[in-house]
């Protein structure tokens, strides 16, 4: 007998919670019509940055593909010219692809990048229905340009060297600089 | 080991390192002796093959003689260890870890922060060595020195001065090894530097070597430079295709494409060292279009890509019941010149083929059978030799190792070296060379000394009876250096008129009746074969119906060879689209290098196997496709496979019967013309195998013709004035170099950029007129 009473006492105890959740404010998102921001240091979608001229910070020395614990990137070095120039000094990566089937976003690579060419957004959206489309190419994971970018391949700003660019002290770009500038 | 330094003296010194003995022979370097005990002392200066330096100071070690210590640690690079020495490396002596630091970070003070950039970077025996041996952190706080950077030491070659630690070991290997002083230590001080003459560039034939054995990256490869990172490649052991030298190479490949080459070790052959053309030729494969599937000409005259069975049907229908002809050119492997030798006797039924792709003789066919197939001579005989002869070769541009091994004992010792060539080149100036005018004229020789016959004999006649002559009379060892690297296996599988595989001489009815049972055929065709020169007139005069041609360039045989294949049914296995396929009935497309495997014989006919580099290769060996031919002709050869092919010539050995015996010719001087052109091929020239490599290309020599001061009198011209040299055929143009050499003569490079003699002349050697333009 008083078993049963116990048993039905906890029973209804069981009912208050659900009855009482009622009232607690809800956890659920309406996603995607609703979209939460992500935590300030969420580690999410690559981006490959560049100096406020435009010229691209990756030099494609493939230290992010080395630290990769999940085989992830891929990159190619290549020179660039006195024509054809994409980031300061000699080297650029001509070919830049992440592989997002394979990365884990542990972000070995952003500690192992020299020149903070490759950080982090907090873009989480990267579902696809296509293996191929999973592989992002260089253009994919470029920054957009910003105000007083120029979109390489163009020189280096006037009177300046890898150095300068290396120590932040390029902070935009001279007109020079646009195709078909003056020298 | 190396086998000389095998023999150096048996009087041996023992001595302590680390508190483990360690015996060794008098002389031995205290960083040897801690190798042999698996004591690693960091060094950058310190290599093997080169002389002692003491430059870089890394290899600092607390050493103890008869219980007296020295003051400061010394050098293990340059100290020999002696009895009764006591050494105590960075594992057990705290001063010298401590000063092995203290240099580390006097290397870092100057090296910039280039290792992301570097390509060095991940392989780099600085970076490697600065985590052992420095300290975990920097305290220079100052400014690094800087130079301009890179800047091209040759085309090749690039130079970033200031990660360079002075180690000198690219000076000293030009200096030691490849005797091309052309580069040097300038300077003093922090401003020390390593630097090219104003007015000589570094155009050594071995600069590549300079970029291998740097131990930072202060010298990098322009081809190479910022490819791939050590990580990505995968390395392979691979054969060098380029001469009969028979260099052991790595060959480093990413995503299915060769980024680099590098020279392998092989103490017997190369040591460590190769030439640039076996490191930096490698484009040639990309740089013209592949042929990718069977081509068959349809009856518009066109040629169309078909199917295997298809293309195979086509040509089997073109050759078989028909006479037909083989050339096999110079550049096949062992295995897969046996295959065109097994196909020509039992699916073709002739003896026709020839692997000579250049001036030839009977005579050479002769000395081939009868002489060549049981040289024996090796690099090990140069090293001892007291005497070598060149006779129609020029080791620096024809056989580059050979170069360095007669070259290091003309350093060593003072080696005697002696040529036949009419002027003396830059190799034979540094082999101090003294010239003769032909063998005839060289005694003196005995059974220590070393006769070097070139594949040019063939061009002068008796040349090669008179080599055999001071061979035989005087008990020298002779040798027979081919240019390609395929020639020797070539005349191992047979692929010769007069010689059947293994060296059984076509002649000889035994020898022929062991093979017939070998390859479990009825009968083998009994007449001697044509040599190239009579197969292309045969066809041209419809003695022949159809040939068989493997990687042939016509031009390299005679400016009339491509004529004479115009009305004939031709088959053609290549790699690449090229003159012959362009005429050819049907072209089936052939694996190259790096996409089968195989083997190489070199100059002494010793063997270096290979294996596939790239995996996913879809074409096949050559001798796998005319497997296929002879088993659609009806006449099967069973070589399915490169392994199933080198197990059969195994099996099969060598003739023991009787030998031929060479019919020898009287030396017949050439003929004393008013003006007569003779020339050879640079080591770097208009190659097929050199295409693609514009930074190779732009250190081979200039051509020039050489002539005397005498002609240069006569025709009133003075140096770099343009002269022009004619045949009845044409004419090349080139500026004039006065040198030594006789006032008939007039020497050009063969096939060099603006000197393409055979194209432009019609012969390589003859009676040419020389006027001044």
């Amino acid at each position: 007998m008083a078993d049963e009473a116990k048993s039905f006492s906890q029973q209804l105890l069981g009912f208050w919670v659900t009855f009482a959740t009622m009232f607690k404010k809800v956890n659920t998102v309406q996603y995607p019509e609703v979209k939460e921001p992500t935590a300030e240091r969420f580690h999410g979608r690559h981006q490959l940055n560049r100096y406020d001229d435009g010229l691209e910070k990756c030099i494609g020395c493939e230290l992010c593909a080395w630290a990769c614990p999940a085989d992830a990137i891929y990159v190619e070095g290549a020179d660039n010219t006195e024509e054809q120039r994409f980031s300061p000094g000699e080297r650029f990566g001509q070919v830049y692809q992440i592989n997002y089937l394979r990365c884990i976003f542990c972000g070995l690579c952003i500690e192992a990048c020299p020149t903070r060419a490759l950080t982090m957004t907090n873009e989480y959206e990267l579902a696809d229905d296509d293996r191929a489309k999973l592989i992002f190419e260089k253009e994919d994971l470029l920054a957009p340009l910003r105000q007083g970018m120029i979109a390489p391949p163009h020189p280096m700003y006037p009177d300046s060297s890898h150095l300068n660019y290396y120590k932040g002290e390029i902070t935009g770009s001279d007109p020079s600089q646009e195709p078909g500038g003056s020298k | 080991m190396t086998p000389e330094q095998a023999v150096v003296s048996v009087e041996t010194v023992s001595a302590i390192i680390d508190g483990l003995e360690v015996t060794v022979p008098k002389g031995t370097l205290i960083i040897r002796a801690a190798e042999q005990l698996g004591i690693a002392i960091p060094r950058f200066c310190d290599h093997p093959l080169l002389a002692p330096a003491g430059a870089c100071r890394q290899c600092l070690v607390d050493v103890e003689i008869n219980g007296r210590a020295f003051p400061k640690p010394q050098a293990s690079c340059t100290m020999p260890v002696e009895n009764n020495m006591v050494v105590k490396t960075q594992n057990t002596s705290p001063v010298a870890a401590k000063a092995q630091e203290g240099i580390m970070e006097f290397l870092l003070i100057n090296h910039p922060l280039d290792c992301p950039v570097c390509d060095k970077g991940g392989e780099c025996p600085l970076q490697n060595q600065a985590m052992s041996a420095g300290r975990s952190e920097t305290r220079f706080e100052g400014e690094k020195r800087t130079f301009e950077k890179p800047i091209n030491i040759s085309s090749q070659v690039l130079l970033d001065r200031e990660r360079c630690v002075l180690c000198a070991r690219c000076t000293r290997f030009s200096e030691e090894i490849a005797g091309d002083p052309f580069i040097t230590l300038n300077e003093r001080g922090a401003l020390q530097q390593v630097g090219i003459y104003e007015n000589q560039p570094f155009e050594s034939y071995y600069s590549g070597n300079t970029v291998q054995i740097c131990p930072v990256g202060a010298l990098t490869g322009a081809s190479y430079r910022f490819r791939a990172r050590p990580f990505d490649l995968v390395s392979v052991n691979s054969a060098c295709e380029h001469c009969a030298s028979g260099c052991d190479l790595r060959t480093d490949i990413r995503r299915g494409k060769t980024l680099r080459r590098l020279a392998g070790d092989d103490p017997a052959v190369n040591q460590e060292w190769n030439c640039d053309k076996g490191r930096w030729a490698f484009k040639y494969l990309t740089t013209r279009e592949r042929v990718k599937s069977p081509l068959v000409r349809g009856s518009d005259g066109e040629l169309h890509e078909a199917s295997w069975p298809e293309a195979l049907a086509a040509a089997a229908a073109g050759l078989k019941g028909k006479r037909v002809g083989v050339l096999t050119g110079g550049r096949l492997t062992h295995e897969d010149a046996y295959g065109y030798s097994k196909f020509a006797r039992v699916a073709l039924g002739t003896n026709d083929i020839d692997f000579r792709a250049r001036p030839h003789s009977d005579e050479e066919r002769d000395f081939l059978a009868a002489v060549v197939t049981d040289l024996k001579t090796s690099y090990l005989d140069i090293d001892k030799a007291d005497h070598v002869v060149l006779l129609s070769f020029e080791p620096e541009e024809e056989s580059p190792i050979v170069f360095l091994r007669v070259y290091r004992q003309v350093r060593k010792r003072g080696l005697l070296v002696t040529s036949d060539a009419p002027i003396a080149s830059r190799g034979s100036q540094k082999l101090n060379a003294t010239l003769v005018k032909s063998a005839l004229d060289i005694s003196g020789l005995t059974s220590q000394s070393v006769i070097l016959v070139g594949e040019r004999a063939a061009e002068v006649e008796g040349a090669l009876s008179a080599a055999l002559e001071l061979a035989q009379s005087s008990g020298a060892k002779l040798a027979w250096i081919p240019r390609r690297a395929g020639e020797r296996g070539a005349l191992a599988a047979g692929a010769l008129g007069n010689l059947l595989p293994g060296n059984r001489p076509v002649a000889d009815s035994a020898a022929r009746v062991d093979l017939q049972s070998a390859w479990g055929v009825n009968s083998l065709p009994t007449t001697p074969g044509r040599s190239t020169a009579e197969i292309l007139s045969a066809l041209n005069d419809e003695s022949l119906d159809a040939v068989v041609i493997g990687g042939v360039d016509p031009m390299d045989i005679s400016v009339d060879a491509l004529n004479q294949l115009l009305n004939t049914f031709v088959v053609s296995l290549e790699i690449s689209h090229s003159a012959v396929t362009a005429i050819a009935d049907v072209v089936l497309p052939v694996a190259a290098v790096i996409e089968k495997s195989g083997s190489y014989l070199d100059w002494r006919g010793s063997a270096r196997r290979f294996d596939k580099g790239l995996e996913d290769a879809e074409l096949r060996s050559d001798v796998r496709i005319l497997s296929m031919l002879a088993d659609e002709m009806g006449a099967p050869i069973n070589l399915p496979t490169v392994s199933a092919t080198a197990r059969e010539i195994e099996s099969l050995g060598s003739w023991d019967g009787a030998k031929p015996t060479m019919n020898k010719r009287a030396y017949v001087a050439p003929a004393v013309e008013e003006m007569t052109l003779v020339s050879w091929r640079f080591l770097l020239d208009l190659g097929t195998l050199q295409l693609g490599e514009a930074n190779l290309a732009g250190t081979a020599k200039e051509a020039r013709a050489h002539i005397s001061s005498a002609t240069a009198a006569t025709l009133g011209v003075t140096e770099a004035d343009l002269v022009v040299i004619s045949s009845d055929l044409g004419s090349i143009e080139l500026p004039v170099s006065i040198r030594e050499i006789a006032d008939n003569l007039v020497w050009v490079p063969r096939n060099s950029a603006g000197s393409q003699v055979i194209p432009s002349l019609g012969f390589a050697s003859g009676a040419v007129k020389v006027a001044k333009r």
